[in-house]
């Protein structure tokens, strides 16, 4: 059975089709597997030997890790000065950072919520890792805005607690809805990463050899043991977060947004920015999510889980996205001819022309034109051709919000104060540093937790599947039934 | 053909000598439609301390144990108000009153901005919504966890090696000696004629 077989359909002719059972679904897991083999596949790479590239992989990113420990000690020590942030342009690098990290992190939320309401069930291979991903660059960006309010150890000033001073942050601001917003998206990801991994935990604790893999497994699955009563509380609650996570992440770079459209500055101040930014944050997330699980499927044995199926379809959606970002790339700049507002206008013709044209343009081919190749089967069957389009849209998502934030602060309204900005190597090496802390943590995520949600996997298996009638539903009881048997107590 | 092994012992060297009290007897099944089948036969047999142990949920195994609806959403919902409250309370308090004669920790701080009015619900509902799910969420969980008496602490049955299957590829029907109906022969007998592929004792 090909995994392919339901995008052919289009292309197979007439006579063919009488072949093709709708009823049969595309397989989600290729391999001919069963839950002993997949439960081996998934827990071998936590308990057994870890594969050579793993190590490979892992030098990489220490070496960024500790580019990051450099930069950011360096930091500390002589202040922000260091930045290449100046007096027109005092917005630079670290919250284009910060911005681009949070937007990655809505692709996990995505696949593991929304497409959990959508009854997407080929989420499942990629829905662990992509949560993963979230909560990792969650915590890459959260580093920025701490680092740039200078003395990061008072950072905590943020929050509103009882103090001397009679002090309270001010609700009306962007930076504290941004506070609570990113807090409460960190938080929640991590709750329902933590919860949806329990029983695979489980699966570990129980298919560990060594003592020490048996207790911190065995403590961190709560003594989970498969029960179906603890089951059907857990699918509940996980609907219940997903459905709360699914406003959550539309909200959160909603707020994030509103960093930039709260303020005055033409080329910020626009209403477009909530689903501009939230449809970009999918855009580059989801090509986040093909850069990381087209090396994992083949690093780590995972091609029978991560099929071209899921591929193709992460592929869909990134040129969807992609789609809905260039359409709101022209409406600003239709929304800046239309206002016959000078200074909005100016913007627009100086984000192509002016000065930094080539973030413009880079920004535009990487963004509009790079995803159209996905319209063609001829990419989208292809898995490395994915990749590279996925190299070129992470690129043009960064670009998105150099441009955003650094053209429109530059040159403002008055030209006595324009200025240029010029990255400093502590900039740069920041940027850098925080892909070293993100593919760290992935790569230990990788190492000692459940890459693939075994769990759920295993739903979508054929060997999961039952139907109705086996089983009877009308339960009469008996008169000598307990009590607490013939209608379920209100509380359980 | 489903094989029956003789109930056996659990792996304890020391527990059929000592004469030990049997915990739970195990049925083992290799696949989710006859798991479903026999959860529904020992439903029917008005047994109530039992359970059936799985690597996955299993579709309508709640229909087929006959167990009622989770009061979860309802505690998902009451977290949320409490955080919608606690919401309007924080943004409130902070930014648009000012309490005389309260200590300097405590008292909140009117914030006059432009002459904008001291409380505006568009403007702190940013914080409210973030509350109002934080709360939900964090609810939630707890009462997931709490409901199932998770992190349990110790379990006779994982000294089964056959038990720890259940989070791998086995369906397990577990029936506890704690249950009225609990008799060592009749249920034995009860759980093989459902025909699973293993029958073991478990004791304490």
């Amino acid at each position: 059975m090909s995994s392919i077989r339901l995008s052919q359909t289009a292309e197979r002719p007439q006579r063919e089709l009488q072949a093709y059972d709708p009823r049969e679904l595309t397989p989600l897991v290729l391999g001919g597997h069963d839950f002993t083999s997949i439960t081996d596949l998934v827990t071998d790479l936590a308990l057994r030997k870890t594969p050579r590239m793993w190590y490979v992989a892992m030098a990489g990113a220490l070496s960024l890790l500790s580019l990051l420990l450099v930069t950011v000690a360096y930091l500390l020590t002589a202040g922000v000065g260091v930045w290449g942030n100046n007096n027109a342009v005092s917005w630079g690098f670290p919250i284009v950072n910060f911005v681009f990290w949070v937007g990655i992190g809505h692709a996990g939320t995505l696949i593991s919520a929304i497409l959990f309401l959508l009854r997407q069930r080929w989420r499942t291979g990629i829905n662990r890792f992509a949560e993963a991903m979230t909560i990792f660059a969650v915590c890459c960006a959260g580093i920025f805005p701490g680092l740039h309010v200078g003395r990061i150890w008072l950072a905590y000033w943020l929050a509103p607690y009882p103090n001397e001073l009679a002090m309270w942050p001010q609700a009306r601001s962007p930076l504290l809805w941004d506070v609570f917003a990113v807090g409460t998206y960190a938080a929640v990801s991590l709750m329902f990463w933590y919860m949806g991994m329990i029983p695979d935990l489980a699966t570990l604790r129980d298919r560990a050899r060594g003592r020490l893999a048996q207790m911190v497994y065995g403590i961190l699955s709560l003594g989970w043991n498969g029960s179906s009563r603890h089951w059907v509380r857990f699918e509940r609650a996980y609907l219940l977060l997903a459905a709360l996570a699914t406003p959550l992440v539309l909200s959160v770079h909603s707020v994030v947004s509103f960093d930039f459209a709260t303020a005055q500055l033409p080329g910020w101040h626009t209403t477009i920015f909530p689903p501009y930014f939230v449809a970009g944050a999918v855009f580059g997330g989801f090509a986040m999510v093909l850069t990381l699980s087209i090396p994992a499927r083949e690093w780590f044995g995972l091609r029978d889980l991560i099929t071209p199926l899921h591929i193709e379809n992460m592929a869909k959606v990134l040129l969807g996205t992609g789609l809905i970002v260039a359409y709101a790339y022209s409406v600003e700049f239709f929304t800046a001819w239309y206002s016959q507002q000078h200074y909005e206008q100016f913007v627009f013709l100086n984000r192509p022309l002016g000065p930094y044209w080539w973030a413009f343009w880079t920004m535009v081919c990487c963004n509009v034109i790079a995803p159209q190749s996905l319209w063609f089967p001829w990419i989208r069957k292809r898995v490395w051709a994915i990749f590279v389009v996925a190299i070129f849209v992470n690129i043009g998502m960064w670009f998105e919000r150099f441009v955003i934030v650094v053209t429109s602060l530059s040159q403002d309204f008055l030209p006595g104060s324009w200025a240029m900005f010029t990255p400093t190597w502590v900039d740069l090496g920041m940027l850098a540093g925080s892909f070293g802390l993100f593919f760290t943590l992935f790569l230990l995520f990788c190492r000692f937790l459940p890459m693939v949600a075994i769990a759920e996997v295993k739903t979508v298996m054929p060997q999961a599947q039952t139907t109705r009638h086996q089983i009877k539903f009308d339960y009469q009881p008996s008169s000598d039934t307990p009590r607490e048997l013939r209608r379920g107590s209100w509380f359980t | 053909m489903p094989t029956v092994t003789a109930i056996s012992a659990d792996q304890s060297p020391t527990a059929a000598a000592a004469g030990a009290r049997p915990y739970a007897i195990i049925a083992e099944f290799g696949s989710v439609s006859e798991a479903l089948k026999a959860a529904a036969q020992v439903r029917d047999a008005d047994y109530l301390t039992w359970d059936v142990h799985s690597p996955i949920p299993i579709h309508h195994i709640n229909h087929a144990m006959g167990l009622p609806p989770t009061i979860i959403p309802w505690i998902t919902l009451g977290h949320g108000l409490a955080g919608m409250a606690f919401g309007l309370l924080l943004t409130w308090w902070i930014n648009a009153i000012t309490v005389p004669g309260l200590s300097p920790s405590v008292q909140g701080y009117e914030f006059l901005i432009s002459g904008k009015p001291l409380f505006s619900l568009p403007a702190n509902i940013p914080i409210i919504f973030e509350t109002t799910v934080l709360f939900a969420a964090v609810g939630t969980l707890l009462a997931m966890l709490g409901l199932n008496k998770l992190p349990t602490l110790y379990n006779p049955l994982a000294r089964s090696r056959r038990f720890l299957r259940a989070t791998a590829d086995r369906y397990l029907i577990v029936i506890e000696a704690e249950d009225k109906k609990f008799d060592l022969e009749e249920t034995t007998a009860f759980l093989r004629s459902l025909n699973p592929t293993a029958v073991e004792l478990v004791t304490e």
